[in-house]
């Protein structure tokens, strides 16, 4: 055919593909998303995945245990109404059983063994451990998301503003950040202690206790600071990018902007930072507990169960053990779990 | 030295003294803001007396007023006024009596750690993914998960009750050996793995390749070039170190019953002496502080490339 005008368009390039042609437009396999990625690399990582078992592992089982024990955690099972202490009860190695109870095995009837024994009041132990677990690892998570809403707010909007904004938000953390954070939780976890304390008589807050919420308090005052300075870095380079500017240009507002575009493209670097606090705030707790500023009495936290256990050391060593071990081994999974976190999904972070 | 290292260091000091203020401000406010003063004692106290006793540490005077007494005696005199509970003493001998015990046990846990810390890392880099490599690690992961009461509670019950090789007390010098090595443990892992991963990265570099190329000899390569400027971030870890000390010596001398200022400050926060806890806590930021801006600075000087800001 002969090209008459230049406008003409060239039919040959409008031909349907021929089955050669389709072959090379075939999937070899489907394209991952960002996400998939991670994961991939995450469960490749032994040592991270073996950490996020024993994470889960702990974390149902302080939910799920103390549901279905027969002990509850704060029920001294020597004291019955109406009946003289039997002291039998207090200080039971792990496996051996209080009078009432060996009298009830000898009559056929089974009873539930103490698997850690008792403590000095004569509650089972092994529950006492569950439940201080679950109160360690709340108060780690919940102490976590608190920083990481006021980081991400605070951050956010000091990064995205930019110019006086972002000056003035950056000193406040300069010095909040070169504040000796320990001494004042000690500080301020003394004071409150006597101030929140009768405030909270008869709400629904007394049984977490003045201490948890002061020690909820400083990290929400105290903690913020690093977490927002690394939002703040990453959405000084994130605003920049092409696509912001876009969705300016098409009549988004500021907020709309740090929403759906840059806090998204940060989401890596705020999981990781989230899951390395919880063990920062663990340790914290336990810490405060052990100088008698932690959760109020009966309920056990892992340090106060720790600390508790210092008065009869010598005699009952398994007992500073067991929750000294339980720490340990969450306070490690985690950190480890967050460094293969980090590895996975910050290619940028990696080393 | 050059004049933007020089503003640097000057903002720095001035964020340092902005802090300290921080610091004297909101111990002061927190303490006073506690329902019926600080001096509100357990014990019955006729109107008049408690009247005289206000009256004697100024407390009926204006808050905003005690304030900036409390901040001008603090500044001019370094006087943080009497204690409550040790009737005639004031608060800042009682610090000077506990700081003599406690920075004895501080430096030689700091030292002891720096000591033990940078060989151990160092060997680990260079044998990595060795055995000895390896061991070194899993002990150092285990020292850094285990909060120093725990750690310091095993120490007690293996070496003073089980095995009676040192005493538990800490009043004497041969009793601190335990709360010393209780408050080196968590330092000296951390500055194992810091060594460890900064020499790895030293070594990679192109420098390292050139002298081995040259033919230098291994024992001067590591300690002449690998070492040094490994031993760069281990520089920034002295003023977290120094907190961590700080803040584990109070549980560490409540254990070992050492006569330090931890123990000091923990029983005047359960004796609600307000004074006590006041100029302790203040004392103590102020040294974190100071020991921060010291570690930063020298950081700067040593390395002037790296930007803090």
């Amino acid at each position: 055919m002969q090209k008459i005008f230049t406008m003409h368009v060239d039919v040959d390039a409008f031909l349907p593909a021929t089955e050669e042609e389709k072959e090379y437009m075939v999937q070899m396999r489907p394209s991952s998303t960002f996400f998939k990625d991670g994961v991939k690399r995450l469960l490749k990582n032994r040592v991270a995945t073996i950490s996020l078992i024993i994470i889960l592992l702990i974390t149902l089982s302080s939910i799920f245990i103390p549901m279905f024990w027969p002990y509850s955690y704060d029920s001294m099972l020597g004291v019955r109404p109406g009946k003289p202490v039997d002291a039998s009860y207090n200080n039971l190695a792990p496996f051996t059983y209080g009078k009432t109870e060996l009298k009830m095995i000898d009559n056929g009837e089974k009873v539930f063994p103490h698997v850690f024994g008792t403590d000095a009041s004569g509650r089972d132990y092994f529950v006492r451990v569950v439940y201080g677990t679950r109160i360690s690892l709340a108060v780690g998570f919940f102490a976590s998301i608190i920083v990481l809403i006021i980081g991400m707010t605070v951050g956010s909007i000091a990064g995205y503003c930019g110019g006086k904004v972002d000056l003035v938000i950056m000193r406040i953390v300069d010095i909040i950040y070169s504040l000796p954070d320990m001494l004042m939780v000690i500080l301020l976890a003394s004071v409150l202690k006597t101030t929140l304390g009768p405030a909270l008589e008869g709400t629904a807050l007394e049984k977490i206790g003045s201490n948890i919420i002061s020690l909820f308090i400083v990290f929400g005052v105290l903690y913020w600071v690093s977490m927002s300075r690394l939002i703040r870095g990453q959405i000084l380079s994130l605003r920049e990018q092409e696509y912001v500017l876009a969705s300016r240009a098409a009549g988004a507002r500021g907020g709309w902007v740090i929403r759906k575009h840059l806090l998204p493209n940060c989401i890596s670097v705020v999981i990781i930072s989230t899951a390395l606090q919880i063990p920062n705030a663990i340790f914290t707790e336990s810490y405060l507990s052990f100088l008698g500023l932690g959760v109020n009495a009966p309920m056990p936290s892992l340090g106060s169960l720790a600390s508790d256990a210092l008065n009869g050391l010598s005699s009952y060593p398994s007992r500073l053990v067991i929750p000294a071990v339980v720490i340990s081994l969450i306070v490690l999974s985690l950190n480890l779990f967050g460094d293969g976190l980090r590895d996975a999904f910050d290619p940028k972070l990696r080393t | 030295m050059n004049s933007k290292t020089l503003v640097y260091i000057l903002k720095r000091i001035g964020l340092a003294i902005l802090t300290v203020w921080v610091v004297i401000t909101v111990t002061f406010f927190v303490m006073h803001a506690v329902p019926g003063g600080p001096f509100m004692s357990e014990k019955a106290v006729s109107p008049a007396a408690q009247a005289a006793l206000e009256a004697k540490y100024g407390l009926d005077k204006p808050l905003i007023e005690q304030y900036f007494t409390y901040l001008k005696d603090i500044v001019t005199k370094f006087d943080f006024g009497p204690s409550l509970k040790q009737r005639g003493r004031q608060v800042i001998d009682v610090i000077r009596d506990g700081m003599r015990t406690s920075v004895k046990l501080g430096v030689i846990a700091a030292a002891g750690a720096a000591a033990a810390g940078i060989p151990l890392g160092a060997v680990a880099a260079l044998r990595r993914n060795k055995l000895i490599d390896k061991v070194i690690m899993v002990i150092t992961t285990a020292f850094v998960s285990m909060p120093s009461f725990i750690m310091g509670s095993l120490l007690l019950v293996l070496f003073a009750i089980r095995w009676a090789l040192l005493p538990a007390n800490g009043s004497t010098a041969q009793g601190l050996i335990l709360p010393i090595i209780t408050l080196a443990l968590y330092p000296m892992a951390y500055i194992t793995r810091l060594t460890r991963s900064s020499m790895l990265d030293v070594l990679g570099q192109d420098y390292i390749r050139t002298a081995k190329a040259k033919g230098v000899s291994g024992v001067k390569i590591i300690f002449g070039h690998a070492l040094k400027n490994s031993l760069i971030p281990v520089i920034t870890y002295f003023g977290p170190m120094l907190a961590y000390i700080v803040t584990g010596s109070l549980v560490v001398e409540q254990i070992f019953a050492v006569p330090g200022i931890g123990r000091a400050f923990v029983s005047s926060i359960t004796n609600r002496d307000y004074p006590m806890v006041m100029g302790t806590t203040i004392i103590l930021a102020v040294l974190i502080v100071v020991m921060n801006l010291v570690s930063d600075i020298l950081y700067k000087v040593v390395d002037p490339r790296i930007n803090l800001d």
